[in-house]
């Protein structure tokens, strides 16, 4: 399958962004219209051969307001893998569309995302539920702006007398004291 | 050590639901009688432990001691990297029963736990439970920095720095992760604790219980379980 053909093809009928080709057999390429994200999916799994989630993952571009979503898919017969990625307004409450119908799995990343990132999937099964986390009532820990040493300091009592050296520095003055 | 960043501060204002299983609740009985339960006062039994007191004779209590150091049964309950070493401790390489050390499955056959690494809040409940179901008297050992002072794992949100805050620690082994051979030169060394009447950490818990279970409680916001679990 030759991907430069496939992004062309699904360029005339969905909005994309400029395609990176990371790697012979690894294609990334930027959804624009948010609300084509299930059309497009189901023709990629269906048409296009691509009929496995590999991962549905997020990143924070905090600086930037949003948050990212890559819809990675693969297709097995084809040695094929397409990252899709999508982008929405970081401000609360963040919502998207659920994919569970398409791919059961994405049910158990929906839950995941809700709970580390604070990304809602309404309609996901379960997705209200507690994935790792146990009685968690602060921020959704994995956004950037949820300080984990500082809420670490709050949290849990330092034993005194830890020292903390700089790997790089302290390599140096070990082998070479002279300097 | 990076100074605390005042400009964050975490939520200390939020509660966290009781979940639906413990909420008091009636049930009607398929006889038609119906009965009001509350999980958390029905099905436990809330007794806080008692200070297990010493024996009349100081040779009596020597005695005992003698006989405790050498029946050392570790409950089989791994956390973070150092439960991968207890296997080789376990097994021929390292031999841990030739020294009258074993594994047992639940912690009412069990008499000393080993923390074997880092603890995230959500297994400390957990260990808290696994603890208090032992019978007295009973050891706790922390392996690895991890249970020290947080290890690697110092600033992360989910997971305790010292463990003597929430169980009473009667010996820390140090390492990242220590070898089976420091944790035998440990299990050593606890025998002679022990041998000595110091081991007393079940008693320490029981005089100071209500600082543990503030400490515990200060991070594990989903208490939902009784005071004291044996
Ligand atoms: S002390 Fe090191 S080896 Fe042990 S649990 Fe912590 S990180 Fe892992």
């Amino acid at each position: 399958m030759d991907m430069r053909e496939l992004i062309e093809r699904l360029t005339s009928r969905h909005k994309l962004g400029a395609p990176i080709f990371q790697r012979p057999d690894l294609t990334f390429v930027d959804l624009t219209d948010n609300d084509r994200l299930r059309a497009l999916l189901v023709e990629l799994r269906d048409i296009e051969g691509f009929t496995h989630l590999v991962l549905l993952t997020a990143v924070d571009w905090i600086e930037e307001g949003k948050f990212q979503l890559t819809y990675m898919l693969n297709n097995r017969a084809a040695n094929q893998t397409l990252g899709l990625r999508v982008y929405l307004e970081r401000k609360d409450p963040v919502e998207f569309t659920s994919i569970h119908d398409i791919w059961p799995t994405a049910e158990t990343y929906q839950r995941e995302l809700r709970e580390m990132f604070g990304i809602n999937f309404p309609g996901s099964p379960r997705v209200m539920d507690e994935f790792i986390l146990e009685g968690w009532t602060d921020m959704p820990p994995y956004r950037r702006d949820f300080d984990t040493l500082a809420y670490s300091q709050q949290t849990y009592r330092d034993r005194p007398g830890r020292a903390t050296n700089d790997p790089r520095d302290h390599m140096k003055s070990k082998m070479y004291p002279e300097g | 050590m990076k100074d605390m960043d005042k400009s964050f501060r975490k939520d200390t204002e939020t509660e966290f639901p009781l979940r639906e299983e413990m909420r008091p609740r009636t049930v009607t009985a398929p006889d038609g009688q119906v009965i009001e339960i509350d999980p958390l006062r029905d099905y436990f039994c809330e007794e806080a432990p008692k200070v297990h007191r010493k024996s009349y004779s100081a040779i009596v209590e020597g005695f005992y001691n003698w006989a405790r150091a050498n029946s050392l049964w570790i409950l089989g309950f791994g956390t973070g990297c150092g439960a991968i070493e207890m296997r080789p401790l376990m097994t021929p390489r390292f031999d841990a029963y030739r020294y009258g050390i074993q594994w047992r499955p639940t912690p009412r056959q069990a008499n000393l736990l080993i923390i074997s690494g880092y603890l995230s809040v959500k297994t400390l409940k957990r260990a808290i439970r696994a603890y208090e179901q032992m019978q007295q008297p009973k050891f706790v050992v922390g392996l690895g920095s991890c249970t020290i002072n947080g290890g690697m794992y110092w600033d992360s949100y989910n997971t305790i720095k010292r463990l003597d805050d929430y169980l009473p620690v009667d010996l820390y082994i140090a390492g990242c992760m220590p070898r089976p051979e420091a944790l035998l030169a440990g299990l050593m060394e606890l025998k002679k604790i022990i041998r000595r009447g110091e081991a007393e950490g079940a008693n320490k818990y029981a005089e100071n219980f209500d600082w543990y279970k503030a400490n515990q409680k200060s991070v594990i916001k989903d208490w939902d379980m009784p005071d004291y679990s044996w």
